[in-house]
């Protein structure tokens, strides 16, 4: 027996975690629409895959933005040759600007402030690394993505302390909860380093609101401890609420912050639909760790020939105002479309207005308001529904019921597929419903078979269902207004 | 002091502790380049880079490729319509083709005598992310490593910043060409285990850096043997493995390992094309473990430094093109031997010395003779004439660790040709003004010491001797003999 590193034999990578599971099954049995009709379909992927005709058609017409073609080969040994921390300057301001653009240029980016890392994945765990030491923790509401406990936790021996956030009233972060999660922290004698949240949320698909942030700042700068925010998914707000940074929040006049306090994560891997090319940047509003993080950017650079590609394409500012108006359309109209087909057959869903998925209510198809029902629900999904969607325990949420589904990295095709599987085995599990073309939402009437609306009854407090709920006696969840 | 104490209630102890290795003087180096950077018209008398080792020689022959191969890209008509799918692509496996065409070159660089399994190459963000990555699986804070000396400067930050594991150097002397022996493995790990040091594996780097020279099959076999007996791990950093451009070839310890009486589950292998090709910016980092174990828990921790789904489609095609890449490696290795012969003969001129190598790119210059003591600060001394009024950015042999203060490494083809001679120019000047000078001091009045305040030089010559023609045979410059009866040479063994 070999000894390897406490960190190589332990299981903080995450991934004997049962999410993988549904991966697997995908894995195995991946669909294709001619050749494997049968096949497990994607869904727990949140990738954005609706803009690739406008990013070619840019691509086609500035040869100059790459290495290998004849307008572009001239640059080819200096980019080879690049290996700065600091990164091509070109492709920090494009960055910079991009990031501006996104939030409607309210607020301006320092190009000075932008430092690499290897995907978002690598900044997470670069500013854990920075920010600190093994033993300390950060808050985090939940439900939140998993791949934070690999990328905050693993190598860097840092603690994550869920803060729970409920349905009840829509997930909100409230300050309650954030100073008990806090206590909880110092009585255990651990100390809290900062604030992770992820704005637009993932898995919930919406945005924070100015108060909730607000009272986020004043809780941590009264703390003196970071703040955290991930904004990977900032061009992916697709209708209103518009979505708000923090940092437009730390302009703003009444909003007292030591700015040393507050960074932000990001990347091109959601807003862009390029996960391949690993940009990862952290953006923080303290010298100290912007000049840490650089160094430690070595470890996980931007490939020098896709900083030239990105430098090129989003400086073009037409192409990009373009491209992040279009995506918003293409976004919302696919959103509509499924959450409209939801709610067809009768699945409620958290209200969102962001992100790359839906973030489903099927808690009254449970057998039991547990964790290991749950866990039954989504084998039957991904085995016999053959979907391969992501189960709420999965990101931490705190009740059981919640599934993930991700609706923007299919073409149309499969979504349809997709949403008639969802319509069968909903329909298996009613005596009748009535069809599709003979329905809109708002005059859904459905009949349950015997056992279901038994536990249907058992639930069917507007307590325990969303308090939007316009038609509580229903026997089904309705979209939530 | 109070922004410190600041810092460190805010900010992580790895946050705020020096082991990013950049408050080394090494990087004074750097700035006093990037302040005054030589250009041949802009700026004739800017410090010339001579402390980055880069390949940057054969550029001519991967742009004639580019230019034939468009399908390489993502961005031309003819590799469009893989865009998408490459954009997205971001499993930590790789590509396949990527894994196959660069195990393929691994097994070309190492003379075809091994072959790679391409399921066993992990990627990494460049050499530096390899090397730590390795590190985080092996072993836990406060574990050492014992690294043979001189070594890379960037290990300091590499193996030990964020992961809490320290390095031992084994110190490796000039009398025997600075070679690693058992007797010297045996001697660090004895000492550490008194020391109740947990000493997990060794890392080699091998062609060497600052060397430039290959470890011979016995050296390898004896490592391999080490680390077996005492159930530790060897890393080889093979980088500059296709710098080899004179015999003897370069022996990989896969291959040593193929014939010999070892746990497989101690070798591991850092590769990258930072060196070999020239690709410093690609960032393509490569962990290669024969345990299968550490391959897994590697790709995993690939994930925080892929390789960019773009450049690997590149690469792969690239290197998929037998014909290129045997090209390639004949020709840089061709124009690698050129070069550094140019400089072998240029400084032999001025009696330079440099250790004999054939691999790699820099060299390791001999300039024990004009220290004025042997002591690092008198190196650090002879640095700073070297950067201020050479105007040459080369690297102390202290950056590298080498017990022995005298050394410098200096890089040799980060530069075009003309350059190269500004540089030689520079050398002679500075070697023969020290002579006349010498003998100018030779001629005044005796028993005052002389301080040179112009060039801040401070070269105690009591005998002109040192540059006495009788005594500047290859024979006795060489690293093998030392020059016995010269007033400044000590006894080094």
């Amino acid at each position: 027996m070999v000894a390897m590193s406490k960190i190589a034999t332990g299981n903080g990578h995450g991934e004997n975690s049962p999410y993988f599971d549904g991966w697997k099954a995908y894995e195995t049995n991946p669909f294709h629409p001619t050749e494997r009709p049968e096949g497990v379909i994607q869904m727990g992927l949140a990738e954005n895959q609706l803009c690739f005709s406008l990013i070619k058609n840019w691509l086609i017409k500035h040869p100059e933005a790459s290495l290998c073609t004849p307008q572009g080969v001239n640059k080819f040994k200096e980019t080879a040759l690049f290996q700065d921390y600091h990164g091509m300057p070109e492709f920090r301001q494009a960055v910079a600007k991009f990031m501006g653009k996104v939030r409607g240029d309210r607020v301006k980016f320092d190009p000075d402030r932008i430092v690499m890392s290897g995907g978002a994945t690598g900044a997470h765990e670069m500013v854990a690394f920075c920010l600190a030491d093994p033993g300390e923790a950060f808050l985090v509401p939940t439900p939140y993505y998993p791949g934070f406990d690999r990328d905050l936790k693993w190598r860097t021996g840092v603690e994550l302390v869920p803060v729970n956030c409920e349905s009840c009233n829509n997930f909100k972060i409230t300050t309650n909860a954030l100073e008990a999660a806090y206590v909880k922290v110092q009585e255990a004698n651990l100390r809290v380093k900062g604030l992770l949240i992820t704005n637009p949320s993932n898995p919930l698909g919406t945005v924070l609101d100015r108060d909730t942030l607000k009272s986020m700042v004043r809780f941590i700068n009264d703390k003196n401890i970071h703040l955290i925010g991930d904004e990977i998914y900032a061009a992916t707000v697709f209708m209103e609420p518009e979505f708000v940074s923090i940092s437009e929040i730390i302009e703003e006049e009444d909003v007292e912050c030591n700015r040393d306090l507050i960074h932000i994560v990001y990347s091109l891997s959601k807003d862009m639909g390029f996960p391949g090319f690993r940009v990862g940047i952290v953006y923080s509003y303290n010298d100290s760790v912007v000049s840490c993080a650089r160094k430690m950017s070595s470890f996980g650079l931007v490939s020098s020939q896709t900083q030239h590609l990105i430098a090129s394409m989003l400086s073009d500012d037409e192409f990009v105002d373009n491209f992040i108006t279009e995506s918003k359309e293409l976004l919302f109209n696919r959103h509509k479309y499924f959450t409209w087909s939801l709610s067809q057959v009768g699945i409620g869903f958290l209200k969102g207005n962001a992100g790359l998925f839906i973030w489903m209510d099927l808690r009254k198809l449970l057998k039991e308001e547990t964790f290991a029902a749950e866990m039954e629900l989504w084998r039957v999904i991904t085995n016999e529904v053959k979907l391969n969607v992501s189960p709420g325990s999965s990101f931490h949420c705190q009740e059981p019921g919640w599934f993930r589904v991700c609706f923007a990295n299919m073409d149309d095709y499969t979504m349809k597929v997709a949403l008639l599987r969802i319509r069968t085995f909903m329909l298996k599990n009613n005596e009748a419903m009535v069809p599709l073309k003979l329905c809109r939402p708002s005059s859904l009437k459905l009949s349950l078979s015997r056992s279901l609306s038994r536990r249907m009854d058992d639930f069917m407090s507007p307590g325990i269902m969303s308090p939007r709920s316009p038609l509580p006696q229903s026997p089904l969840v309705q979209a939530r207004t | 002091m109070e922004f410190t104490r600041k810092n460190r209630q805010l900010l992580s102890r790895i946050a705020t502790n020096d082991r990013h290795g950049e408050n080394s003087p090494y990087f004074d180096g750097w700035k006093a380049y990037d302040s005054n950077p030589f250009h041949p018209i802009h700026n004739p008398d800017g410090v010339i880079q001579m402390g980055l080792a880069e390949n940057p020689l054969c550029f001519d022959l991967i742009e004639k490729w580019i230019r034939e191969n468009p399908d390489a890209s993502i961005c031309t008509a003819e590799g469009l319509d893989k865009f998408k799918d490459i954009a997205i692509y971001q499993d930590y496996h790789g590509l396949r083709e990527f894994r196959e065409a660069v195990a393929k070159l691994m097994g070309r660089v190492g003379g075809n005598r091994v072959t790679f399994d391409p399921n066993r190459i992990v990627m990494s963000g460049g050499a530096t992310g390899a090397n730590e990555t390795a590190i985080f699986c092996l072993a836990d804070p406060g574990d050492a490593f014992l690294v043979p000396s001189p070594y890379y400067a960037g290990f300091a930050r590499d193996l030990r910043w964020r992961t809490g594991v320290e390095i031992v150097p084994v110190h490796c002397k000039s009398s025997n060409n600075f070679r690693i022996t058992r007797a010297a493995l045996e001697e660090a790990y004895e000492k550490a285990q008194r020391s109740n040091i947990n000493i997990k594996g060794v890392i080699i780097t091998n062609p060497s850096n600052p060397l430039g020279t290959v470890l011979d099959k016995e050296t390898l076999r004896s490592l391999v043997s080490f680390v077996t007996d005492k159930k530790i791990h060897l890393v080889s950093d093979e980088i500059y493995a296709a710098t080899v451009f004179s015999s003897p070839r370069f022996i990989s310890v896969a291959e040593v390992m193929q014939d010999m009486d070892c746990n497989r589950d101690l070798i591991h292998i850092i590769y990258s094309l930072s060196k070999d090709m020239g690709f410093p910016g690609f960032r393509v980092g490569i962990v290669y473990s024969f345990n299968d174990d550490v391959t897994n828990c590697a790709r995993k921790m690939s994930s925080f430094g892929l390789v960019s789904s773009q450049t690997q489609f590149l690469l792969a095609s690239m290197l998929s093109d037998d014909e290129f890449v045997g090209n390639f490696l004949r020709e840089s290795s061709k124009r690698l031997a050129k070069r550094r012969h140019v400089f072998t003969k240029g400084l032999e001129e001025v009696g330079i010395s440099t250790i004999k190598s054939n691999a790699g790119l820099f060299f390791w210059m001999d300039m024990r003779p004009l220290l004025k003591e042997q002591t690092t600060k008198a190196e650090t001394e002879l640095w700073r004439v070297i950067i201020n009024k050479v105007k040459l950015n080369v690297s102390p042999g202290s950056s590298f660790h080498c017990s022995e203060p005298g050394w410098f490494r200096v890089c040799f083809a980060n530069m075009d040709d003309k350059t190269v001679e500004v540089a030689l120019d520079r050398i002679r000047e500075f070697v023969l003004q020290g002579k006349e000078e010498n003998n100018h001091e030779a001629d005044k009045s005796q028993g005052r010491a002389q301080r040179w305040r112009k060039q801040n030089l401070r070269l105690s010559f009591s005998s002109s001797r040192l540059y006495d023609e009788s005594l500047m045979s290859p024979h006795m410059i060489s690293p093998h003999s030392p020059i016995p009866h010269s007033p400044l040479v000590r006894a080094r063994t």
